[in-house]
């Protein structure tokens, strides 16, 4: 089973649900936690994790032989993404806006493009507190996140459990993470914003066909207009975690609340059973 | 010469739109006789600035009067040699006022960020 924990607005919980699950779990069976915030991986914080393995992720970027280039215009025609532009007699690639896909190379009649990898980031990957555990980190001042996610995807074994912590919003990199999961676990808060983002977030898994189920944490603050929401909705509330002093100073210290707070291993158990009621419903 | 403003409308009366990248309509002027021809924008998901730089460019305009400039378009636009004037206001006639009379300054970088278009 792979499951994605997303969120819609940011500071939600993604990380706490992510590792506290994942560290109850690994007790029962394989575990794999892969952290796909790679703009901002904050997982490893709370684990004891140290990287077997590094390896960089790229994207293949266009190189014009001005030599052979003729300003057909061709490339910039094709490039769904405006990455390659034919201004007067000159070739402009924008390295940000380029995907990699490779159809400007293929469409050119002079065979003047070739393409040459760029590194996004790199991804870490090795064990942490008995799970595999493998995290990307997107470069300083690369904008695309996508690849890495994608990577990530490729290295999980399909053979064992898969705990995705999403990037937050409902853009490209969440949609990448949440992708082909068995179940999207949103974590939301019941307020005004936690419910805005929760509808962007339940919009998204339903268009990509991915079931959903939510937890609202730092229950007991706001108001129940996310339980009502989810009730109108169908959507299972699958945990609550209270608005609690302790779990709070224990994460401001690190320290995922499992580790201290025993029968909450219990419930993330239960919450997993629950999930697999969910994805397979 | 050809001066492009970055407009709401298809008259140089309507209001300039102070974003270049995503202006609904680029008004290619002549500044000898004030007129101007509009050319509609129809940016698609991605590299609006990219687009909108290889139209202008396309349109031999070698001046752009626009409100802000964002940094794909400012380096399409250079590539060309293309001048950008940025902070225009009013209608497209009052900006090309303040351009002749010297009050609009010369984007020497982007003014603005990218994705400015659609905030």
């Amino acid at each position: 089973m792979r499951i994605a924990i997303a969120s819609g607005k940011g500071g939600t919980g993604k990380t706490t649900v992510a590792v506290n699950l994942a560290l109850s779990l690994a007790a029962h069976q394989s575990v794999q936690l892969v952290d796909c915030d790679v703009e901002e991986p904050n997982d490893h914080i709370f684990l004891h994790f140290r990287a077997d393995q590094v390896r960089s992720v790229g994207k293949l970027l266009p190189r014009v032989d001005e030599n052979l280039c003729t300003y057909c215009g061709k490339c910039a025609e094709a490039c769904e993404f405006k990455a390659i532009a034919i201004i007067g007699n000159k070739v402009l690639v924008y390295n940000d806006l380029c995907h990699g896909c490779g159809l400007c190379a293929m469409v050119c009649p002079t065979g003047a493009i070739t393409e040459t990898p760029h590194e996004l980031g790199i991804i870490e990957s090795g064990e942490a507190d008995g799970f595999q555990f493998a995290r990307g980190v997107l470069n300083i001042g690369e904008a695309m996140a996508t690849p890495i996610i994608h990577e990530l995807k490729d290295e999980l074994d399909p053979n064992h459990l898969a705990i995705l912590d999403a990037p937050p919003g409902t853009g490209c990199p969440a949609i990448a993470a949440i992708h082909g999961a068995d179940i999207a676990l949103l974590v939301t808060e019941s307020t005004p914003f936690g419910l805005h983002d929760l509808r962007a977030a339940v919009g998204v898994a339903r268009s990509l066909s991915v079931p959903v189920a939510v937890i609202i944490n730092r229950y007991g603050i706001g108001d129940d207009r996310v339980e009502s929401y989810c009730a109108a909705e169908g959507i299972p509330i699958v945990l609550t975690i209270p608005f609690s002093r302790e779990i709070a100073s224990l994460y401001s210290r690190g320290i995922p609340f499992v580790k201290e707070l025993a029968e909450w291993r219990d419930r993330f158990i239960v919450l997993y059973e629950a999930l697999e009621k969910v994805a397979t419903s | 010469m050809t001066i492009c403003i970055t407009s709401t409308g298809q008259s140089l009366d309507a209001p300039i739109n102070p974003s270049f990248g995503r202006a609904p309509y680029f008004l290619f002027v002549d500044p000898e006789t004030e007129t101007a021809q509009a050319v509609k924008n129809t940016p698609g998901a991605h590299g609006a600035g990219v687009q909108a730089a290889q139209i202008v460019a396309s349109n031999k305009a070698t001046v752009v009067i626009t409100g802000n400039v964002g940094p794909n378009a400012y380096q399409g636009l250079s590539a060309a040699n293309i001048e950008i004037y940025v902070g225009a206001k009013g209608s497209a006639r009052a900006a090309l006022d303040d351009y002749n009379a010297g009050r609009l300054s010369l984007a020497q970088g982007p003014t603005g960020a990218p994705h400015g278009g659609r905030r």
